[in-house]
């Protein structure tokens, strides 16, 4: 039998709506309904499990076939915790980012920057048994888009984590301290709260920084999470606040 | 002492570049060595405006059948340029039903599918249910949703005796059904 405990409800302003209209794309994508308010069932508490036998993971993207890819290297390191402050252990998480020039070697991207043969776009990283991950890297360049006039998304790094249940599942972006693109930036500022915008901003890492090799950076990452005892009388508490 | 609660990451658009993590052949179930009854799912995404959706990550999930060795109960594909997207899967059976509700009542077969795409700044969670079962009437989840209009949103079209057909529209006219959870 799963722990069908609900989902805890997610605190208003620290995400992003659909309809986020300075982010033209969502024009026509956004739902124009609201979304219907699922029980937790064992459909949404549990979720697919990936294991690094039949996924490996790839920890060092500045190494291809020999060559070593063009850029300021960057360790980044940091815990993947659920919203009761507990570690996630041995959960996958998906990174890709374009290249130090700010380019994706994808085909859709045609920015006139050049494609690096010698860097690795896409990643995947376990985290150990107390949450933790690492894995090496460029870093990305600024790259244009086409949102409005002289639009450029700032230095980011993709990342996808899937956590223990279909509930859990989250796509986000990782930024750099410091970035003076981060302040006009759409897809950062889609986010209405400041505090949670910026928890997606790694923090430059003196510690992690590896002497003569790589600057440290530090990016921890909260899943949703679940009350920790179930409830006991059996109603369905998953619309009240908390 | 009173520590913070950590509060969940936001989330943001999966973008147009996520085709550069793994997805071709993800979206057969059945590529651990599975067997069984075998399904496919077909459907198409379009936009507000009814145009293609082609840049979507599609990802399906299905707590039934149990993932064992050979099945994990997972897959993703990515729409093509007519919006198309298609799983092949073992069959699900019927699940336990939600928590508290009035007798525990069975869920119908169905699969969880998200969808992430540019211009979605969180992913979209719906189901897929199939057609011909008997136990759509009673099942808990789609008897949140009142307007059968709507809910027929959900429901794939048998296109043949293992195969199934769901069309999905993100905004507007016929709009599928979108959770929360
Ligand atoms: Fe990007």
């Amino acid at each position: 039998m799963s722990d069908l405990t609900p989902y805890r409800p997610l605190v208003g302003g620290t995400q992003p709506p659909y309809d986020a209209g300075i982010y033209g794309s969502t024009k026509l994508r956004a739902p124009k309904q609201a979304l219907v308010q699922v029980p937790t069932s064992i459909t949404e508490a549990t979720g697919p499990q990936f294991s690094e036998s039949r996924y490996p993971s790839v920890i060092d993207l500045t190494k291809v076939n020999g060559g070593e890819a063009q850029g300021q290297r960057i360790v980044v390191e940091g815990r993947v915790l659920d919203e009761n402050g507990r570690p996630v252990p041995h959960t996958m998480i998906e990174i890709w980012q374009a290249n130090s020039t700010g380019r994706y070697h994808h085909p859709g991207d045609q920015h006139d920057a050049p494609l690096d043969p010698y860097f690795q776009g896409a990643g995947r990283v376990f985290t150990d048994s107390e949450g933790r991950y690492r894995y090496t890297s460029i870093k990305p360049g600024a790259y244009p888009w086409r949102n409005h006039h002289n639009a450029w998304r700032p230095n980011h790094i993709h990342y996808s984590l899937f956590g223990p249940g279909f509930g859990t599942r989250v796509i986000t972006q990782m930024y750099f301290e410091g970035d003076p693109l981060l302040k006009l930036d759409p897809i950062f500022h889609s986010i209405p709260d400041e505090a949670a915008r910026n928890r997606l901003i790694a923090d430059f890492d003196i510690d992690l920084t590896v002497p003569e090799w790589a600057l440290g950076y530090r990016f921890d990452i909260v899943l949703r999470g679940r009350d920790a005892t179930p409830f006991e009388d059996g109603n369905d508490h998953s619309h009240e606040g908390h | 002492m009173t520590l913070a609660t950590p509060i969940a990451t936001a989330s943001q658009t999966i973008g147009p570049y996520w085709h550069l993590l793994p997805y071709k052949g993800w979206n057969d179930l059945t590529r651990f060595g599975a067997t069984g009854d075998v399904i496919t799912i077909t459907g198409r995404i379009v936009d507000g405006a009814g145009d293609p959706v082609t840049d979507a990550c599609v990802e399906l999930w299905q707590p039934s059948p149990a993932a064992d060795a050979h099945f994990d109960g997972f897959g993703r594909c990515a729409s093509d340029a007519e919006g198309r997207f298609s799983f092949t899967t073992l069959r699900p059976g019927p699940v336990a039903g939600v928590h508290g509700a009035a007798g525990n009542v069975q869920q119908a077969p169905h699969v969880a599918i998200t969808i992430m795409a540019r211009g979605l700044m969180k992913a979209l969670a719906t189901r897929i249910y199939f057609e011909g079962d008997a136990g759509h009437d009673i099942d808990p989840v789609l008897n949140l949703i009142e307007d059968p209009a709507r809910r027929a949103t959900l429901i794939a079209k048998a296109t043949g005796p293992a195969a199934y057909h769901l069309d999905m529209v993100l905004q507007g006219a016929g709009e599928t059904v979108f959770f929360a959870i």
